[in-house]
Formats: C-alpha cells, sequence, structure tokens
C-alpha cells in the first residue's frame, strides 16, 4: 500500500485582521483573519518548519522535494537549505519543483508514482498590492506531507487509490520574476475555464479508482481563490467540502493543497476516523488534479505535534503597518546602526551543522555542552575530545533576557534571551513571535529556524527561540 | 596569576590629551598629531627622540604606518595593537614592557579613535566574514542583563537599584562638568537619568555612555631616568590583562552578576603592587562605566566594595568625588564618550593629574591631600560573559 505515512505543517505566528485594511488602504480587506509570516520567515523557513514537525519522529526519507512560487533564491536548491536545518544525510536528495502551485502537486503525483519515501514540503507567502483581494485573500504556511509505503515503522494513514490530471491554458495567474506580487485575470474567467477541467480530472479519476462520485466522503478543493474553490466544490459533488481555511489563514498558494488536505486528514483523526474514508484532493489551477485517498484503520491513531487547529489556537495580531513593512511594502526608518554583512558562503558551509542543524558538541569527559562546537574542553585540557550533539529539537528555560532597541534588526527592537536548554548547553539567543512584555525568567522556549536577514541576495538562515505556547484548552480543535 | 611584578621599574613622564567630543573637524590624524603635541609639550622632547611608540586604534587604521605618516616617524618601530575597549591601555602595556625589557629607552603609547564619522549610533565593528551565526546585539543589551540579575541575587529592591544606578550616572556628569576636556559638561538630575529614553532592558540613555573622538598619549621610561623628564612621574605599579575564553555566555553557571576577568585582573594587579586593601589604599579609579550598572558591578569586582554592597556604598556617596574613595573623578566615559582606542589613556591622564596635584580645584580629590599617593585605572571590552580586562595601578612614591 502507497500513500500519506506522515504530515506536518507550520502556521506563523501572526495574523492580520482584514478589517485593519480598508482604514490605511482606502478599500480591500473583509472579513476574518489572514496568517502572516514574520519578517524572519520566508519559504524555506515555513517548509523546514513543517518537515521537521513531519519527521519528528526520527523518520528519513529518500529524497526531499520542496515547493514554492516564492523561492528565496533562483539558480541554487532552495532545497538543499531545508535538507541541513533537517541534519539530513548526505544520501537524501533534494531538489525544488517548480515556481508554481501546480508543481506541488506534480510532486506528489511522482511521489506516489516511485517506491521512494518521499518528504513533499511546500510553503508561501502570499501578498498583493495594498488593498487588494489578493492581499486579503492570502495567507502564509509551509505543509509538508510524507508519501511512503506500509513496512518498518511506516504505516500509510491514507492510501492513494488513483489520480488524474487534465490540462489547459488558463492564464489565471501569473507573477514577472523578481516582484512579490502576483497578478490575476477576472476570476468569474477563471472559474468557467476550470471547471470543465476539473469534472474530466475527477471523472477518470474515478473511474480508475472504480468508485462512485457519490462515494467521496470528503473533497479537499485548493483553488485560485476561496471563491473560485467554492464555485468548483460544486462541480465536485463530494458528502462534503473540507474547510479551504480562507477565513482563518487565507489560500496559502503552493501550500495550500497540502495544508487542506492535512488539516482535513487532522480532523478525520480527531474524530476517530475508522479508515474508508474517500478523501478527494483538488487542484485547480492550471488545469486539474484529482487525487482520490482512501483514509486506513491507521489514521485514527495518527497524532502530530501541533495540527493546524493547535496552531490557530495560539498566535498573536499583527498591525498592518507592521505587515506592510515585513513585506517591504512601507519603508521604515531603519535603526541608525550598520546593516549585517553578507554571508561568507565557505565560513557556513564549515559550520553547516552548527549554523542549518543546531548541532553544538558534547564534552565526552565531562558531559558539558559547547554551543557552538568546541574543539577544546572548556577547562582547555583536551582537544578534540568531543561529540557531535543537535539541539535543534531541545526545548530551554529563559535564564535571563532583554529588549534591544537600538540593535539592527529588520523589525526592531530585538528580544534577546540566555537560554538554557534541557539537558545542558546554554546559548543566548534572539527571540521571536513575541512582544516585549510577553517573556519572563522561566519562561519555556523552543528553537524555530529563521531567516535572520538578506545581504547582497543571500539569506542567512540561522535559530532563533519561540516561546512554548499552549492552545487554551477546550479552543480551535474543531476548528 | 603567573604575573611577575614590574613595581617600580618603569616611569610614566608625560602625558597629553584632547579634549573628547564630536570632533567633526578633525580627522584621526588630526587627533593623534594633537594628543603626541600634547604629550611632548613641556618636555624638551621631539617625537625623534622617542625609541619606540605604541598606538591603540580599534577601527582608526592598520599598521603602525597609521602613526608613522601623520607625525611623520622616521625609521621608528611603531606598532599598531587592538584589544577592544582596552585597546589604548594596551598600547602603555605594550610601551611599558618593552621599556622594562630594556629594548628601548624611551617609548610612546598614543590612543586615538574616529567614532564619529561612520553615522551610525554607538559603537560598531566590522567582523570578518562569518557563518552570520554571531550576536549582533548592542553592548547595552548584553550589560542590560546584568541589573535585573543583580537585584535578584541580592535582594536589592529595584527601585533602590534603579536609584544606585542613577546616582552613578549624576556622579559622573557632576565630575564630567568640571572638566574641560569632557564631551559632556552639564550635571544632571536623577529625575534625568530615570526618566530617559530605553536604549535596552531598563538602561537609558543616561545609564550609556556616550561616543566621541578624541586621542590621548604618555611616555614612558625606565625609573631610574624618569627625573630626567620630570620633577613628577608616576611609577607604574601593576599591570594585568585578561582576555577572557567566552565561557561565561555558555555557562549555566554564570549569573551576570559578576565580570570574572575583571577579578581575575585586579586580583592580580594588587599582587603586583602590594596592595592589600585597595578601597583604603587607593586615592582613586578610573574604571569603565560603559553602563551606570557596569560601574557599581565593577566597584565589587575591583574590591571596593563587598558583594552585593556597592549599590549602598553608591547612594552613601563613597565614590563620590569628595568621597572615601572617588571613582571617574574626572568624568569618566560616562562624561567622556568612549573613542575605544584613547579611553584607558584618557583615564590615566587623570591619575596624572590627580596623584601630582594638577587637577583643577574644583574637581581635585581629597584622598592625595590625605596622603594617598597611588591611582587604579581599569578598562573592559566586550561583555558579561565574554570580556577583557585591564588592570593597572599607578603612584608617584617608590615603593
Amino acid at each position: 500500500m502507497r500513500g500519506i505515512i506522515s504530515w506536518g505543517t507550520s502556521m506563523p505566528h501572526w495574523r492580520l485582521d482584514r478589517s485593519t485594511i480598508a482604514p490605511v488602504a482606502g478599500g480591500g480587506g473583509g472579513r476574518g483573519t489572514r496568517t502572516v509570516a514574520s519578517f524572519d520567515q520566508d519559504a524555506v523557513t515555513l517548509a523546514t518548519e513543517a518537515a521537521r514537525s513531519a519527521l519528528a519522529g526520527g523518520l528519513v526519507p529518500d529524497m526531499l522535494l520542496f515547493g514554492t512560487v516564492a523561492p528565496p533564491v533562483m539558480d541554487h536548491t532552495n532545497a538543499s537549505v531545508v535538507h541541513a536545518a533537517l541534519g539530513l544525510p548526505a544520501g537524501v536528495a533534494a531538489m525544488d519543483l517548480g515556481a508554481s502551485v501546480r508543481s506541488v502537486v506534480g510532486g506528489f503525483l511522482m511521489a506516489a508514482s516511485t517506491t521512494d519515501t518521499v518528504a513533499l514540503t511546500a510553503a508561501d507567502l502570499r501578498t498583493g498590492r495594498a488593498g487588494s483581494a489578493e492581499e486579503s485573500g492570502g495567507g502564509d504556511a509551509g505543509a509538508c506531507v510524507v508519501i511512503g509505503s506500509d513496512g518498518g515503522h511506516d504505516v500509510v494513514v491514507a492510501e492513494v487509490l488513483a489520480h488524474a490530471s487534465a490540462t489547459g491554458e488558463v492564464l489565471d495567474r501569473w507573477r514577472i520574476p523578481g516582484e512579490a506580487v502576483s497578478r490575476t485575470w477576472d476570476e468569474k474567467f477563471t472559474e468557467v475555464a476550470l471547471r470543465p477541467l476539473v469534472a474530466d480530472a475527477l471523472n477518470r479519476a474515478l473511474t480508475t479508482a472504480g468508485i462512485e462520485p457519490a462515494d467521496v466522503a470528503v473533497a479537499v478543493v485548493d483553488a485560485p481563490s476561496a471563491r473560485i474553490g467554492a464555485a468548483l466544490a460544486r462541480v465536485v459533488g463530494a458528502q462534503r467540502t473540507a474547510d479551504d481555511l480562507s477565513a482563518t489563514v487565507g489560500i496559502t498558494g503552493a501550500a495550500h493543497p497540502l495544508l487542506c488536505l492535512v488539516n482535513e486528514l487532522e480532523r478525520l483523526a480527531a474524530a476517530g476516523d475508522p479508515g474508508g474514508t474517500v478523501v478527494a484532493l483538488v487542484h485547480a489551477g492550471d488545469g486539474a488534479d484529482v487525487v482520490l485517498l482512501r483514509t486506513t484503520a491507521a489514521l485514527g491513531h495518527h497524532r502530530v505535534d501541533a495540527t493546524v487547529a493547535d496552531q490557530l489556537a495560539t498566535g498573536g495580531a499583527v498591525a498592518y503597518g507592521r505587515y506592510l513593512s515585513w513585506r517591504g511594502m512601507l519603508d521604515v526608518e531603519p535603526p541608525r546602526r550598520p546593516e549585517p554583512q553578507r554571508v561568507s558562503a565557505p565560513a557556513a558551509w564549515r559550520a553547516a551543522n552548527w549554523k542549518y542543524a543546531f548541532s553544538g558538541s558534547r564534552d565526552t569527559t565531562s558531559g558539558s555542552v559547547h554551543l557552538p562546537p568546541a574543539r577544546v574542553s572548556a577547562d582547555g585540557t583536551r582537544t578534540d575530545e568531543m561529540e557531535p550533539v543537535s539541539l535543534a529539537s531541545a526545548e530551554g528555560t529563559v535564564a535571563t533576557f532583554t529588549v534591544d532597541r537600538v540593535a539592527y534588526s529588520p523589525s526592531p527592537p530585538i528580544i534577546f534571551a540566555v537560554v538554557d536548554f534541557d539537558g545542558g548547553g546554554r546559548f543566548p539567543v534572539e527571540l521571536c513571535d513575541l512582544g516585549p512584555d510577553e517573556v519572563t525568567i522561566g519562561s519555556r522556549v523552543a528553537l524555530t529556524f529563521r531567516r535572520l536577514h538578506a545581504a547582497d541576495g543571500i539569506p542567512n538562515y540561522f535559530w532563533k527561540a519561540r516561546l512554548v505556547r499552549q492552545p487554551p484548552p477546550g479552543d480551535g480543535k474543531e476548528a | 596569576m603567573a604575573s611577575h611584578s614590574l613595581r617600580d621599574q618603569v616611569a610614566i613622564v608625560a602625558m597629553g590629551c584632547t579634549p573628547f567630543v564630536e570632533h567633526w573637524d578633525k580627522g584621526l590624524d588630526d587627533l593623534a598629531v594633537d594628543a603626541v603635541v600634547d604629550c611632548l609639550s613641556g618636555t624638551g622632547l621631539t617625537t625623534n627622540d622617542i625609541d619606540a611608540y605604541w598606538l591603540g586604534t580599534a577601527q582608526g587604521g592598520m599598521s603602525g604606518i597609521t602613526l608613522a605618516r601623520p607625525l611623520q616617524l622616521h625609521n621608528k618601530p611603531v606598532t599598531r595593537v587592538e584589544n577592544y575597549c582596552a585597546t589604548g591601555s594596551e598600547a602603555l602595556r605594550q610601551a611599558v614592557y618593552a621599556v622594562a625589557a630594556g629594548a628601548y629607552d624611551v617609548a610612546m603609547a598614543v590612543g586615538v579613535e574616529k567614532v564619529k564619522d561612520s553615522g551610525y549610533q554607538g559603537l560598531n565593528a566590522v567582523p570578518p566574514p562569518n557563518d552570520g551565526t554571531a550576536r549582533t546585539l548592542t553592548a547595552a543589551a548584553m550589560f542590560s542583563m546584568v541589573a535585573p540579575a543583580y537585584a535578584r541575587r541580592y535582594g536589592v529592591d529595584p527601585t533602590e537599584l534603579r536609584a544606585a544606578m542613577a546616582r552613578v550616572a549624576t556622579k559622573n556628569h557632576a565630575n564630567g562638568a568640571r572638566n574641560p576636556r569632557a564631551q559632556f559638561r552639564r550635571e544632571v538630575s536623577a529625575e534625568q537619568v530615570c526618566n530617559a529614553p530605553v536604549v535596552a532592558g531598563d538602561l537609558g540613555v543616561f545609564d550609556c555612555a556616550g561616543v566621541a573622538d578624541g586621542a590621548a598619549a604618555a611616555i614612558v621610561c625606565r625609573a631610574e631616568d624618569a627625573h630626567r623628564f620630570t620633577d613628577k612621574p608616576l611609577y607604574v605599579k601593576a599591570l594585568s590583562f585578561v582576555a577572557g575564553n567566552g565561557g561565561g555566555l555558555g555557562d549555566p553557571d554564570y549569573d551576570y552578576t559578576t565580570f570574572p576577568e575583571v577579578a581575575a585582573t585586579a586580583a592580580d594587579a594588587y599582587r603586583q603592587a602590594g596592595i592589600t586593601n585597595p578601597g583604603a589604599q587607593l586615592a582613586m579609579a578610573e574604571v569603565h562605566d560603559c553602563f551606570t550598572i557596569t560601574e557599581l558591578v565593577l566597584a565589587e569586582d575591583l574590591g571596593f566594595s563587598e558583594r552585593g554592597t556597592a549599590w549602598r556604598d553608591l547612594l552613601d556617596g563613597r565614590f563620590d568625588r569628595d568621597g572615601d574613595l572617588p571613582i571617574n573623578p574626572d568624568g569618566g566615559l560616562k562624561s567622556f564618550g568612549h573613542p575605544v582606542g584613547a579611553s584607558g589613556l584618557r583615564m590615566l591622564y587623570e591619575a596624572w593629574l590627580q596623584l601630582r596635584g594638577e587637577a583643577p580645584a574644583e574637581r581635585a580629590i581629597s584622598t592625595v591631600g590625605a596622603g594617598r599617593t597611588r591611582a587604579l585605572t581599569h578598562n573592559l571590552g566586550g561583555y558579561p560573559g565574554e570580556m577583557v580586562s585591564f588592570v593597572s595601578i599607578v603612584g608617584t612614591e617608590l615603593d
């Protein structure tokens, strides 16, 4: 049996209340919220966090695929950064998919067609011009599914029954390379043009699977906009249509087909799904793709650390002005301090285990942990008697902290803490996803992979710490 | 610590110091020339009479040519040194060692920094190419973590600690107001200090040293030759320096209430100088008051106050200009700003004036009149957990 064996998602901490847009932009906005990636997140960091969650049990895939419409760099494989941050062995291939949403669905289809275990991780930052429907309707997130086969520790929770695709040149949306926002054609045209393609792909997939339309319990519909998606869901005609997350998250581009599918699987798992439920993943855009999945008895027992609902139950509000500055659409005065220099490629390469995988060294005699890794023991008497130790998954406690209102940051102030990690090791590290009043001595924190800044076009990735936030009890689980 | 005391082997026989201000109209070369000319004046010496030079500048230029060119030094050994904020003191240390070793008869230490040309706030260093994982925090933020830690460890009411930190600022600015070479020449009130805009943590603008351009210089020779140049030399009693291993940053036992590198250099210097009770034996101390909380903790690490009591000694006025042990009678970094390469020698310049009875009356300390003959200067550079520390002790009398 072949299908989904694991997944993880990464929801940014910040939420933009859409009603705050119009007073500034003069129009746009609407009801509900959208997620907003912080200034120190990009598609690579969101996809990395989603993949960390999906692989948290020690799962090592044969291949890592990364998809986004917002690649931090081109002509260089962004997936290799994800690979490094995950601390994966060199033998794991890491590839980027093309810069369109559909390429992520293509990655899914390719993964389903091989015998390899493939981690497919995708992320996007969706924005638009101030006041646009793209801006309010978009969202930022990362999502990862791992596709493999039963065997060993791997258990398929949603089997791939069949898939079919229909292609048509429908210019529904496009982005000029180098620009941050996409342009779109009339939504009504897109809906009309995509409608027959969805119907065609669905019918062929159902035929291949040998099931009737009425057997589809739930349709997960990913479309260029929530409105188009709602119209196409009626074409699918499943018993139920899954939450498209447009009210709370927004349409998250390359991440969205995976995010909505995972959210539905989590919903079924939480509801104690006995297996045998047919889920249709329908992607519409540049054509249509339908993947029919059937849940297994293992789904009801599958648990993840932080479900989409868990992540949506926490989070903080970001002001519209700050959101605009984070996306580079509002040029705010920076601190009068030097901007960081570009990262040295050789220095980063030498320090890859530290910089990307947060791997320090443990003194084999004293047991003390060195962050960053050291060659010489703390007492200066022994050299090269260390073993590597990765603390990327460790949680820690804030020993002391401060707020730096002068230091350079793309989004001042810097909130900074001295963190003592469970199991040993202390590291002074920047905190993220919080306000200055949210941290205290004794706060519990976990590490998160972030983009500190970029210089000369080189994103500088490293780790920060975020507060370990518990979702409010009884809230959000059913969202 | 395995150092050998050079007590009374080397003497400081001349000093010079420029005003420390925003010298928009002077470059690094001008400041270096001004300090050297000031240092030589009255000695009858020319630059050619100095056998060797050490130039302390953190970012003013590379190599000894940075000094040799503006001063047109011909065929002189000029060495540029850097050791964080102890850079000026490092120049002195190397000059003293060279004379003590017998390599040269007369040497000059020059410290100079041109900070204000960068256009940035505070002090800035340009790091070498790196992997992008280093902290980019300001010094203010790193030192701001000391105050709450100190209050917690010693059970000091935060309001009283705030008052003690404010006292460092009011005291040093009151001293600086009486010093024509200081950048800031106005007294400030505790209310102004406490209500100033926040920079980092609980540190406000008036808890932080300023930024200025400046230069200072000193001539050293063998002690037995000192009276050929001046009737009132200062004898070097002790020089101590430690470059920390950075262990505090990663040590879960480090609690941000003390600077171990400073305590180590203080103990070493007192041993070299034969000082057993610094609070009673020193006439004054010039310490590295980069932030108000720093000076408070230094008073303990340098052995002036018992642990957990410096805040009380400050509030009692013990370190005031007319107190039992004046600290930073010239106004300190608070009043002068901190041109990195020059500050260590600027501190020594105050000892030079005060111990020799040349400080102006409105700033003269009473401990010298009471018979104390020795002064301490102290620099630190870096951050809590990862710093360099320098301590010197100088005196007017041979032991």
